[in-house]
């Protein structure tokens, strides 16, 4: 690993925005390209919305990102301590969502699956959620997407 | 995020400034619902929208289950590249058709 960031931020929406451009102006010493940067934006934002709002459920609680470059592979770990997800395949399919009464898409885990090249999710019911994400910028097999 | 809501005949326009996730979402939803009374249809024009996920998505998505139930569409315009990428990853343009000006959303509704 050649640098690393940590962040620690309640669960609040208003945070939504600081954690992306956060992670995002970390990545941008590894020269992106304004597309990838986007993609970064965009997972980060779903990973730390679906920490609020299901994790946290809207409630209070601790969201922890840490973003590191090794080279220019980008790993992003968001994790939440809230209430876990009990069937993270169901979770994982698109426009599968356990709250469409709130106006959710059931977008979020596709979203991160695509724009990132990797994702993994680890979950216990009453603990909390990690999501890992990892993205190698310049890799030309991922620009197809 | 900002939004500007005008009517055009019996279409809401909403014209979108700024960044469209979750915690915008949660200030603009009631905005936009209490103008649903007195329309059919509803335009979104994403045209100084620089960012947006899933949460944008969803907005979309839930006013359009209001509208489509009393015969109206959602049409959208002025998309960017990057929100153009997430509109398509959910296929959500077979439902809300996708224009390029908002004249040309105006018209087709």
């Amino acid at each position: 690993m050649d640098n690393y960031m940590k962040l620690e931020i309640p669960s609040k929406s208003q945070n939504e925005s600081f954690a992306r451009v956060a992670v995002a102006a970390f990545a941008a010493q590894a020269d992106p390209t304004i597309d990838e940067i986007t993609d970064v934006k965009t997972a980060v934002s779903e990973a730390v919305t679906n920490a609020i709002i299901h994790g946290y459920e809207n409630g209070p609680g601790i969201i922890a990102i840490t973003a590191s470059l090794t080279g220019r592979t980008l790993e992003i770990i968001v994790v939440d301590y809230g209430v876990g997800i009990t069937d993270i395949e169901q979770a994982r399919q698109p426009l599968y969502t356990s709250k469409p009464e709130l106006d959710r898409s059931g977008m979020g885990f596709t979203i991160m699956e695509s724009f990132m090249d990797q994702c993994r999710v680890v979950s216990k019911a009453g603990e909390g959620t990690t999501v890992s994400m990892s993205k190698v910028f310049g890799d030309i097999d991922n620009k197809m997407s | 995020m900002e939004v500007k809501l005008k009517l055009a005949g019996d279409t809401l326009v909403v014209r979108l400034r700024g960044e469209l996730d979750h915690h915008a979402v949660n200030g603009l939803r009631s905005k936009i619902d209490t103008k649903l009374p007195q329309v059919k249809n509803i335009l979104f024009n994403f045209n100084e929208v620089g960012f947006m996920d899933s949460s944008g998505l969803g907005l979309v998505l839930g006013r359009y289950k209001i509208v489509s139930e009393k015969g109206g569409k959602v049409v959208a315009c002025s998309l960017s590249p990057g929100v153009n990428r997430v509109f398509e990853l959910s296929g959500l343009q077979s439902k809300i058709p996708l224009y390029s000006t908002e004249r040309e959303a105006l018209n087709s509704v």
